[in-house]
Formats: C-alpha cells, sequence, structure tokens
C-alpha cells in the first residue's frame, strides 16, 4: 500500500514537472574562468551577467532563458571543450563566450563549425578573434584589448613626460594586443620602448623577472592579471621597486585594485586605460554600479564591478535585447537573430556601443589614473574619456594592416 | 670526500671546476665582455638568489611529501591540499591577530591534525594497498579544493609581510663599479633571506632528527622494512601518525611562507603538488637530502630560466624530470 502511493505521488509528480516545461525555453550556455589564475575574473564576468539579469529579466516573449554555466582556466582548450560541452550534452543555441583572450580566438574557430548556432563573446578582447577571419556567427560586444589601450600613450607622453617605457606582460594573445596598442600610439608620440618581457601566463615568482627591469626608463608598464598581476606587485615591494607604473586593462581594474593585503597600493598613482572608469560620474555607469552593489553582499563582491562585470553584463544585455527583438524566434538557423545582433546598438554602463562590418564592438574608452577614497580603497579615476573607438584604432584600414598582428615584437617602436 | 675524489678523479674536477666558476661569478666583478654577453651581473646574481629561496619553499612542501612517501609507501596526492589549507589558515591568524609568527605556529599545529585525521580515519584502513590510496588522495584533493574554494572564495590572499621584513637589504656582493670607482652591492629582499634561512634550519632539524635521536632512528628502521619494525614491538601506527603529522605540518609551513612571498588561490595546491612530485623525483622519493637537492635544482631552473630563456622556462624543470628519469629512474640522490 504504502509502496504503491509512494508510486502515484512520484508518478503525478512526474506529471506536474512535465506541464512545468511546457512553457518553451532558450538554452543559453555562459563560461567564464572559475579556474586557475583567472578565477577572480570570471567570478567578477558572472556576477556582472548576473546583475544584467536582475535588471533584464529572464523572460523573452512568453519564452524563459535558461542558462547553463561552464568553467574554464584561460587556456583555448579549456574553452573549446567547454563550448563543446554545453553544446552536445546541454543542447545550448546561443553560447556567451568566452572571457580571455586565447579562448576567443579558439572559440571563434570552433564557432565557424557551428554555423547555425550564435556565439555572443563575454569578455575576451585578443585583436585576432574578429580581425582575422572573423566567425559570421561571432559577436562582439566589448572593445579589444588594444582599442582599450587608446588615449594611454598620448597621455603617458604629453603629461606625464614620459619618454622611455619598458614593458612586462604576460605571453597571450590579450596582452599582445593591449601592448601593441599602447606602443603603436606611445612610439607614434615620440616615445620609446626600450624592453618588452614577456612571462607565462601562471607565473608565480616574479623576482628575477622585477630584477631584470631596467633601471633608465621613466616608467613600467604592467600587462598581467588576476593572481599573477598579485604576486608580481607583492614581490615588486619586497624588492623595493620605485618606478612610475603604467598599467594594462585587467592591471588597473578592481580585480586587483581590491585584493587582500597591502601590495596594491604600489598602484596609486599608476596611469592606465580601459573599457570603463571606476568613477565616471555618467548616469548610465552610476546606475550600473548602484545594481551590481545591490544585487551581491559587500563581501561577495569588489567595491565597484571590474571590467569583466562589465563586458559580462554589456554581452549579456545586447543578448536579452536582440532575442527580444525577434520575439525568441530562432528558426532558420537562426537568421532573424543574428541580423538583429549584428545591428543591435546597446546603451551598455560604459557607454553606447555598436558593431562594426566584422561584428567587432565601437566604443567609448577611458584613460584613468589610480586614486585612493582616503578609506584604503583603490579606485580608478576618469583622465580622458574617448568615444567612438574603432578597431583598427582610427588608422586608415590599409595602413592598419601594414603594421602585421599583435605579437611580441609587433608592432615595432615607431610612426606607422 | 676524498674516496669520491679517489675513485672518481674525472669528476672530481668538474665538481671543483664548476664550484670555482660560480664563486667567481658570483664574486668577482664582471669584465665588460661578459656582461655583453649575457646580461648584468645583477640580474643573475639575483636569479640565482632567487632560485635558491624558491628551492627553499619547494624544500619545505617536499620534504613532508617525501617523509610519507618514504616511511608508508603512500604517494599523498593531497599534499598540494594541506599546503593551500596551512597557507588560508596562517592568513586567518595573521590578518586576525596580526602576528606573523604565530599564523606558522597555528598553521603546524592545524594541518598537522588533518594529516592525523587523514591517516587515523582514511589511510590506516587500506594499508599497504598502494593504488588506492593514490586514488583515495585524489579524489581527497579535489574535495578538499572544492572546500576551500567554497569557504575562501576564488580570491587571492598574501599574508601580510611584518614591517621588519618589507623591503630589500644590501650584500656584501658588488654587482657593478660605477664610473667613480665607487661599488654597487647586491639589493635583496630580506624576506627572502629570512624565509631561506628558516627552511635551512628546519632542513638540518629534520637531518639531526631522524639520524640522531631515537624516533628518528625508529622512522630510519620503518623506512627500511615496516614489517620487521613492527615486529621488534614498535608501535608502527603511532610511528606513523607521527611522520603523517610531521609532514603535513610541514606542508601547512609552507603554505605560510608561499603566502608571504607569493599569494594564496585555488589552484596553487595543484601547482605546489606538481612542484613537489617533480623535486622528489628529481631527488629520489623518500629521501631528504634528495629533496634539498631536488628543490635547489628545480628552483634555480626555473629562476635562471625565466631570465635566460624566457620563453621554454616552463618547459625547464620537466626537461629536468625527464633528464633524470632517463639516466638515474632512481632519483640522484636515492638509496636504492
Amino acid at each position: 500500500m504504502l509502496k504503491c502511493s509512494v508510486g502515484l505521488i512520484a508518478l503525478s509528480s512526474l506529471f506536474l514537472s512535465g506541464a512545468a516545461i511546457a512553457q518553451e525555453k532558450i538554452k543559453v550556455g555562459v563560461t567564464a574562468t572559475l579556474e586557475g589564475t583567472y578565477t577572480v575574473l570570471g567570478e567578477d564576468g558572472m556576477r556582472g551577467h548576473q546583475t544584467a539579469l536582475n535588471v533584464l529579466g529572464k523572460k523573452v516573449g512568453d519564452k524563459e532563458l535558461e542558462f547553463i554555466v561552464a568553467s574554464t582556466d584561460a587556456t583555448p582548450d579549456s574553452a573549446v571543450r567547454a563550448v563543446r560541452k554545453l553544446i552536445e550534452q546541454d543542447k545550448v543555441q546561443i553560447l556567451l563566450s568566452p572571457l580571455s583572450g586565447d579562448e576567443g580566438i579558439a572559440v571563434k574557430n570552433f564557432a565557424k563549425t557551428h554555423p547555425e548556432l550564435t556565439f555572443i563573446n563575454a569578455a575576451s578582447g585578443a585583436q585576432e578573434t574578429t580581425y582575422v577571419d572573423p566567425a559570421p556567427n561571432f559577436f562582439r560586444y566589448n572593445m579589444d584589448g588594444a582599442q582599450w589601450q587608446v588615449g594611454l600613450g598620448k597621455y603617458a607622453y604629453e603629461d606625464k613626460k614620459y619618454r622611455k617605457i619598458a614593458t612586462v606582460g604576460e605571453d597571450y594573445s590579450f596582452i599582445y594586443t593591449q601592448v601593441f596598442g599602447l606602443v603603436l600610439e606611445f612610439c607614434g608620440a615620440g616615445g620609446q620602448v626600450t624592453n618588452r618581457q614577456w612571462v607565462p601566463l601562471g607565473t608565480k615568482d616574479f623576482a628575477s623577472v622585477i630584477a631584470a627591469l631596467p633601471d633608465d626608463v621613466d616608467a613600467i608598464y604592467l600587462g598581467l592579471g588576476g593572481a599573477d598581476a598579485v604576486n608580481f606587485l607583492n614581490q615588486y615591494q619586497q624588492a623595493g621597486g620605485k618606478a612610475h607604473l603604467m598599467g594594462g586593462s585587467i592591471m588597473i581594474d578592481q580585480t586587483i585594485l581590491s585584493s587582500k593585503g597591502n601590495a596594491k597600493n604600489a598602484l596609486v598613482g599608476t596611469i592606465a586605460a580601459s573599457g570603463q572608469a571606476d568613477t565616471w560620474e555618467d548616469p548610465g555607469w552610476q546606475k550600473f554600479v548602484k545594481a551590481y552593489q545591490d544585487a551581491f553582499p559587500p563581501n561577495k563582491r569588489f567595491p565597484s564591478p571590474s571590467l569583466l562585470a562589465t563586458n559580462y553584463y554589456g554581452s549579456t544585455m545586447a543578448l536579452i535585447l536582440a532575442l527580444r527583438e525577434v520575439n525568441g524566434d530562432l528558426s532558420n538557423n537562426q537568421a532573424k537573430y543574428k541580423e538583429a545582433l549584428a545591428k543591435i546598438e546597446i546603451d551598455a554602463p560604459n557607454g553606447k556601443i555598436k558593431l562594426d562590418a566584422n561584428r567587432q564592438a565601437i566604443g567609448t574608452n577611458f584613460v584613468t589614473e589610480v586614486v585612493d577614497d582616503g578609506k584604503g580603497a583603490l579606485f580608478s579615476k576618469v583622465v580622458k574619456v574617448i568615444p567612438n573607438v574603432n578597431q583598427t584604432l582610427g588608422y586608415d584600414p590599409a595602413v592598419f594592416a601594414k603594421i602585421g598582428l599583435p605579437s611580441r615584437t609587433v608592432p615595432e617602436c615607431k610612426k606607422y | 670526500m676524498t674516496r669520491f675524489v679517489e675513485r672518481h678523479p674525472a669528476w672530481a674536477l668538474i665538481v671543483i671546476i664548476a664550484i670555482a666558476l660560480a664563486l667567481w661569478l658570483t664574486l668577482a666583478v664582471w669584465p665588460p665582455g661578459l656582461e655583453e654577453a649575457i646580461g648584468r651581473k645583477r640580474v643573475f646574481l639575483n636569479a640565482v638568489f632567487n632560485g635558491i629561496t624558491l628551492g627553499g619553499l619547494y624544500f619545505l612542501v617536499a620534504s613532508g611529501f617525501t617523509l610519507i612517501f618514504g616511511l608508508m609507501r603512500n604517494v599523498n596526492l593531497a599534499h598540494g591540499s594541506l599546503y593551500l589549507f596551512g597557507g588560508y589558515v596562517g592568513y586567518a591568524i595573521s590578518a586576525s591577530t596580526g602576528s606573523w609568527l604565530l599564523s606558522f605556529i597555528v598553521a603546524f599545529i592545524l594541518t598537522a591534525l588533518v594529516g592525523v585525521l587523514l591517516q587515523l580515519i582514511v589511510f590506516r584502513r587500506m594499508e599497504g594497498q598502494d593504488l588506492r590510496q593514490t586514488m583515495v588522495t585524489i579524489g581527497l584533493s579535489i574535495v578538499f579544493a572544492d572546500l576551500m574554494l567554497w569557504a575562501c572564495g576564488g580570491d587571492f590572499y598574501q599574508i601580510q609581510t611584518p614591517n621588519w621584513l618589507i623591503g630589500p637589504i644590501e650584500l656584501p656582493l658588488i654587482t657593478a663599479v660605477k664610473s667613480s670607482g665607487e661599488p654597487v652591492y647586491l639589493r635583496y629582499p630580506l624576506v627572502r633571506l629570512v624565509i631561506f634561512a628558516a627552511s635551512v634550519v628546519i632542513g638540518l632539524a629534520m637531518w639531526l632528527a631522524l639520524n640522531r635521536t631515537r624516533i628518528g632512528m625508529i622512522i630510519r628502521a620503518g623506512v627500511d622494512d615496516r614489517d620487521i619494525l613492527a615486529a621488534t614491538g614498535v608501535r608502527i601506527q603511532l610511528v606513523f601518525v607521527l611522520v603523517f603529522a610531521l609532514g603535513a605540518g610541514l606542508a601547512g609551513i609552507a603554505g605560510v611562507v608561499g603566502g608571504t612571498f607569493q599569494s594564496l588561490s585555488p589552484g596553487e595546491d595543484i601547482r605546489f603538488l606538481l612542484a613537489s612530485l617533480v623535486v622528489v623525483i628529481v631527488g629520489g622519493m623518500g629521501s631528504i637530502p634528495g629533496a634539498a637537492l631536488g628543490a635547489l635544482i628545480i628552483g634555480l631552473a626555473e629562476q635562471l630560466g625565466s631570465v635566460y630563456i624566457p620563453t621554454y622556462a616552463i618547459v625547464v624543470t620537466f626537461l629536468i624530470m625527464v633528464l633524470v628519469l632517463a639516466v638515474r629512474p632512481q632519483g640522484l640522490l636515492a638509496r636504492r
């Protein structure tokens, strides 16, 4: 008897749940670096994503969005593995992926093998992803690493009067792209980049790298992120380093500025450039910061969203708004949706974003300086806002193509 | 020593020349030709010192690992988790009390306790089943990693260096001579020197304890033949627990050290597990002097590699491991 009634209840609950899924769902796969060197970046990216869902809701017409998250570790193969799992096992129809530069190039190439699906870049910023042989179903609503450095070279040369700098960066595509943007502008203004050091992603002991930094430069540019950046700063302080610093977009970011310990204090006064500035007064930005702060308790978030949170917010926003435009219509290999994505212009927290012919963002860039708010928290303060930055950084496309693709030694330090 | 010279005169000569060369590279002011060829002396000296101090940290982790393996034949793949756990405990203590030294003591005690629990609850039940123990430790390391991620999040933690240790000191080693004839001395982070000195002290203490005390004698006997030792009436289970506690505690201390001059975050456990595996494979499984030598070699290879061949730096340590496995598979200083 008991057995029977339990069976009945189980059966009826099955029917009930069957009724619940009668409402159609759209499955979206999300990847973030929730392991390895960039763990903190991935976590904050997911917070940005969650904030967007809080603000926009998960409904598209009468359909409900379902998000499935997979973890990567910033290596290209981990990203492809995660994306493949999301497509093959979870049967997602849209992807919000990936976070990091090398992952982006790999996922873009993978996207070509699934032309029927739609890939929306979450936060990765290597130039090659959308510049070389772009995939028609891959859309990127954040700028690339070089675009995020626009304004920094000129500011360093003209306002800070730096003439010679050296760079230290992680050895992969996103940082190549960042150094590319910096070197083009700084050398174009007349500066010299005397030395470029590259360290493997995930380096822990920077002591020898620090010892090998040249003495005869005005500033040292740091293109590091996540655990690498924190380790570098910690050891830089222990070695008694005193040079002027300049920072890349994930170096001068809340992921580093709010790390525990006091090594980050070496960054006060550092100039940097990025797709956002923590203290920007724009109402749209302030609203986003508020939404982010309200969504999580203070010990589970940064004082202010990081670049990754902003990027995930922007790409989630594009994903949902375009989907609403076509009323959730994913028929005919998602043709209508892709068209809507290519055309949509979003009012992201960090300025208006639209896509170019390669489906790459044209957006706003910020030159910043790190300040202490008086209570020990560090923020990036706006120095300059540069709207409408495109992927060729304002160069004529033919000239830009001649510079070559970002790498350890490209571009040369000269005026193009 | 004299016997070694008599038996291998050629090798002895090579060793003496190498030592002399190393001394000259460290002490002499480099001629301009050499500086042009391989860079400034300051960079070289820093890399060497960094390699040695990093080796000190690797030794702390690997010595516990090798001790446990030597006695119990247990490849404890959860050793990295103990390292990270010790680091987090150290951070919590130093953040709440402000005392760096206290964090070492507490980290040692707590990780040693975890080690004791592991031995009593898990490994004792599967004694002598090497493969099963190894698989269980892999599983445990995954569980621990997720528990720590849950408790501490993915943030980077740095243990605050005490004020008296911050900043560099000048060492009496001349790196260059200014045009005015004034010598430039090497400046080096004090904290790394202190940590290195501490690991040397710990290493020596372990060596003394193993070779000069009664308990050390029992442990050495256990390494050679557990069964006979147990048959002589020694309570071998107690010895196992003690050794496991010591090995785990050392990993905990290493965690505090690593959290002070690097940082703590998820993933560090795997990195240090891998490092200590490489170190003991190079040095010889189960041998403490082997762990010291292996740690030194790997530390130096990593640091010199990162300066002189940055692109291939990652490969160098594994190349060394492959070489050792090919030429002397039991490890450089293994006894058998």
